[in-house]
């Protein structure tokens, strides 16, 4: 079934997936519920400005009213409101920045504000997907602007002086013609009386005068909480009469409970009731598993309570999951013909009639995000209000969810957004808040329901699993003239309707369809894969696979024909020009293409940017090779150097990483370098131990010991990161996910280098040892 | 009744003596700064120190510390300004910020040992301690301008 034909069976997934074609927002948008005004999409016209975004087609669109974002108050402290959610990528700070920048506001004076969940107020809050700088940017700045311009025009009323004669500087409004000043918070009531400007008509600052944006001098706003103890994440709220909640999910995707005895748990102190959780059949989107719930005092009582329960589960229709068993199932598709999704050329005959045929079958097993703060939420449920504390990648998506789990009005419910302790997709799925709002309307008291790590290993939303299997036909000249890409792989679209086998639009999109190659024969295709859990959105997510193998095979290509790596992935990115995939509606990660095309040019030019400032080709010892790979995802080009050291006994260390990303226009080059560093290890620690396997339905680690990441003793020795320098008009891109994708390949090409072995199954694992 | 000092204060507990202290601190005491991670001493997000010594408050019992003195992120400094704690904000080291506390607890208790750590030495120290997000690097170069003069 395809899903997007479907969207109306699909409710919520329409909005939580990044696909095109929504057309419920405009009308949400036309109601003007707040009472400031509310953009018609696309916000920005491209008279006014040089690119066009996807945000006004996310749920809600893009809200530019300066009363929504921005307070001045008398004592000229001024507060922006931040919609978005900081998991770590700095987007607290950044987006308020900007506000800051183009109102002329002294940073040292502005306090950010988060928002709560409310998508009619604020517009979009889905922090994923890399969009917050690339779609906020511009409306960030016009909501500087109109405030801006809103203070200019209350002082020169106030001195009975045309508005064109005086300028906001540094949180004041001048006169330079007489002299006369007038700080913000004087102007403050003033300004809040006049009307907000029209956005066509706003002036925006020349960037050569920017204070604040492209500098990285300013640190994020929680740092200093953050180092004391004093920032509030999700698990570090407390409300009076509070209790404290573990569950007992079931341990098979799908599996329900059949009987639990729930007296030795009673007996431990502390514990104070043990309560059924309600569960919805699989898959039901974020809707919660069910089980047992052990309410206590405080969390270390519900643990204890909850190891003491006995249980009786009936495992349901995935009770045969068996990772050894599905990956042969994978392969063996991948073998096969599958669904095309794009084609030019004939590939077929192609690779019938090449010279020689390189072919490479890759696997990379599922991936838990493991955020170093587990899901954990409280709720307040009081008749039919409920109030929610929790650290959600989709405040608007959760409220959503809370209602209509609790069967109330959406407008009962309000969603805090705590800090994030990391994200990396989970938290982009609210079902911990359900469950804490399903157990405190049945308790009649605020509930904290808290996620051990085993919980978010056993019972998350994986990373997919797959096979890419790649073939590349050469000529007698070692040119490249057929490929065959085949993906299989358990689709996310399965964690919202039953049945489905493909991927959605949005995966074949990552990496797949997208392909940049220059290349006359081309075969892009997805064989059916059928999911046995719940996949869910992973930083990156299918970019990881498809880097991981196409990069690799260019490594292969370049080995069998005897070729520098960086001169084989130039040859075949081949001329600058404009990608346009023969694929129908190619996804392009919501963004239009006109204004973010494929642009070899620029994947050309991280490649090249990389080689030179990495030193690509310089000599290393024995034992140590550079391996290199580029990635374009999140519409940002992404390429990286990885030198590896890989000694007698097959241990594995990293010298030296190098990363050159274009993102575009970008805000803050000190959080970007910050992301493409922890990019790094991300990657490494999926290609050196990341793997969940389930055997008879379960997930077979359980915590930091069986699901190992790299620790600080086996990071690189540095990471450097090179920031190609943007066009002035130059859309901004992603950068919180970007980074991922490369590393694994290039570390792989390296390990090649380095040693001869060219892995193709990842997790790294033991295989170095052999 | 286990009688316990934290961060200078007198606490007591007449609940279960098993409690690990990391939810006595969290949910009893409300200090919140030390975080729940993992729960078998595999990250590192629970750190406190004991008299002198970092443990993991996860797998330390109340009783455990009866009698002893324990400081958390909140009693490192009063301010804030431990030369850890001024050397993290002056690297920009947390992402998320999560794992942080914990981070720098462990970063303090070993400059209280080892007051000029190599890089290979902090790496060791700093082993132990996980962080998703990726900070490492800046991690070691705090604890090293912490123990160089920030």
């Amino acid at each position: 079934m395809n899903f997007i034909d479907n969207p109306r069976k699909l409710r919520g997934f329409e909005k939580h997936v990044r696909v095109e074609k929504i057309s419920r927002r405009s009308i949400l948008k036309g109601l003007g519920v707040t009472g400031g005004f509310v953009l018609a999409a696309p916000v920005m016209s491209r008279q006014a400005l040089a690119y066009e975004t996807g945000a006004g087609k996310m749920p809600h669109g893009v809200v530019v009213d300066p009363r929504v974002f921005v307070s001045v108050a008398p004592d000229g402290i001024v507060t922006i409101i931040g919609h978005r959610s900081e998991m770590g990528t700095g987007v607290r700070t950044s987006l308020p920045l900007i506000v800051a920048e183009e109102m002329e506001a002294d940073w040292s004076r502005v306090k950010v504000q988060q928002a709560h969940g409310d998508e009619v107020k604020f517009g979009n809050q889905d922090t994923d997907g890399s969009r917050s700088t690339r779609h906020y940017l511009i409306p960030m700045r016009q909501i500087g602007a109109a405030a801006r311009t809103m203070l200019e025009q209350a002082a020169a009323k106030r001195w009975g002086v045309p508005a064109t004669e005086v300028k906001a500087v540094n949180h004041e409004v001048v006169h330079s013609a007489s002299g006369r000043k007038l700080g913000f918070g004087e102007l403050a009531a003033d300004a809040a009386k006049e009307s907000v400007p029209a956005i066509e008509g706003l002036k925006l600052k020349d960037p050569k005068d920017f204070r604040y944006l492209t500098k990285g001098q300013v640190g994020i706003v929680d740092l200093h909480d953050i180092t004391t103890g004093k920032a509030r994440y999700g698990a570090d709220v407390r409300l009076p009469g509070m209790k404290y909640a573990v569950i007992a999910r079931p341990p098979v995707t799908g599996g329900t409970l059949v009987s639990f005895d729930p007296d030795a748990a009673l007996k431990v102190p502390g514990v104070e009731k043990v309560m059924k959780v309600q569960g919805w059949p699989w898959p039901s989107k974020f809707q919660p598993l069910g089980g047992v719930a052990v309410i206590a005092r405080n969390t270390g009582a519900a643990i204890k309570g909850r190891d003491a329960l006995k249980l009786v589960w009936d495992d349901g229709a995935n009770a045969k999951y068996d990772s050894v068993a599905y990956r042969k199932e994978l392969e063996e598709a991948s073998r096969k013909p599958g669904l095309v999704v794009r084609k030019e050329g004939d590939a077929d005959a192609a690779l019938k009639g090449a010279d020689k045929v390189i072919v490479g079958e890759y696997y990379i097993p599922h991936l838990a995000h493991v955020s170093m703060e587990p899901p954990v939420a409280v709720a307040d449920v009081k008749g039919d209000k409920a109030e929610i504390w929790a650290p959600v990648q989709s405040p608007g998506g959760t409220r959503d969810d809370v209602a209509k789990t609790l069967g109330i009005p959406e407008g009962n419910v309000t969603v805090n957004v705590t800090l994030l302790g990391g994200g990396f997709g989970r938290k982009s799925k609210c079902d911990f808040a359900l469950e804490a709002a399903l157990l405190s309307k049945e308790l009649g008291a605020p509930v904290k329901v808290q996620w051990t790590r085993e919980d978010d290993i056993h019972n998350g939303f994986l990373h997919t699993v797959s096979v890419e299997r790649i073939e590349a036909g050469l000529d007698k000249s070692g040119k490249v003239i057929a490929w065959r890409h085949r993906s299989v792989a358990p689709s996310i679209a399965s964690t919202f309707a039953a049945g489905t086998v493909h991927q959605a639009p949005f995966e074949i999109g990552m990496g797949l369809a997208d392909m940049p190659f220059e290349i006359a024969n081309i075969s892009c295709e997805n064989p059916e894969a059928a999911a046995h859990t719940r996949i869910g959105w992973f930083r990156s997510v299918s970019n990881i696979p498809r880097a991981f193998a196409v990069q690799s095979m260019v490594g292969e290509i370049a080995q069998a024909t005897g070729r520098d790596q960086k001169d084989m992935l130039l040859e075949l990115i081949g001329s600058p020009r404009i990608v346009k995939p023969a694929v129908k509606d190619l996804w392009n990660y919501g963004e239009p293409q006109d204004s973010y095309p494929i642009d070899t040019a620029r994947l050309r030019k991280v490649v090249e940017l990389v080689a030179e400032k990495g030193e690509w080709g310089r000599k290393v010892p024995k034992g140590h090779g550079l391996g290199i790979a580029v990635h374009r995802s999140f519409v940002s080009y992404i390429a990286t150097i990885v030198e590896v050291a890989v000694d007698d006994k097959g241990k594995l260390t990293v010298p030296r990483v190098d990363t050159a990303i274009d993102c575009g226009t970008y805000v803050n080059p000190e959080r970007i370098a910050s992301q493409i560093e922890g990019a790094a290890i991300m990657g490494l620690s999926l290609a050196k131990y990341g793997e969940i396997s389930f055997k008879d339905g379960k997930v077979q680690q359980k915590n930091f010991d069986d699901f190992q990441v790299v620790r600080i003793d086996e990071s690189p020795v540095v990471t450097n990161v090179y920031i190609v320098p943007p066009g002035p008009d130059t859309p901004p891109s992603g950068v919180g996910e970007p980074g991922v994708p490369p590393f694994a390949p290039a570390l792989i090409n390296a390990i090649f280098a380095a040693t001869g072995k060219r892995i193709r199954s990842l997790p790294i694992g033991k295989q170095l040892e052999a | 009744m286990i009688k316990v000092k934290i961060n200078g204060q007198e606490q007591s507990w007449d609940g279960d003596p098993d409690l690990p202290l990391l939810w006595f601190l969290r949910d009893e005491a409300g200090l919140t700064g030390t975080k729940y991670g993992c729960g078998q001493a595999l990250c590192g997000a629970c750190t406190v120190i004991v008299d002198k010594e970092a443990v993991r408050a996860c797998i330390t019992s109340v009783k455990d510390v009866s009698g002893r003195e324990v400081t958390t992120i909140e009693g490192l400094h009063p301010n804030g300004d431990h030369p850890v704690q001024k050397a993290w904000r002056q690297v920009n080291v947390p992402q998320c910020g999560f794992c942080q506390a914990g981070q720098i607890m462990q970063a303090a208790a070993l400059l209280m040992d080892n007051p000029k750590p190599s890089h290979d030495q902090i790496r060791e120290a700093m082993s132990g301690n996980i962080c998703r997000c990726g900070c490492y690097q800046r991690i070691e170069n705090a604890v090293h301008l912490a123990s160089t003069g920030v």
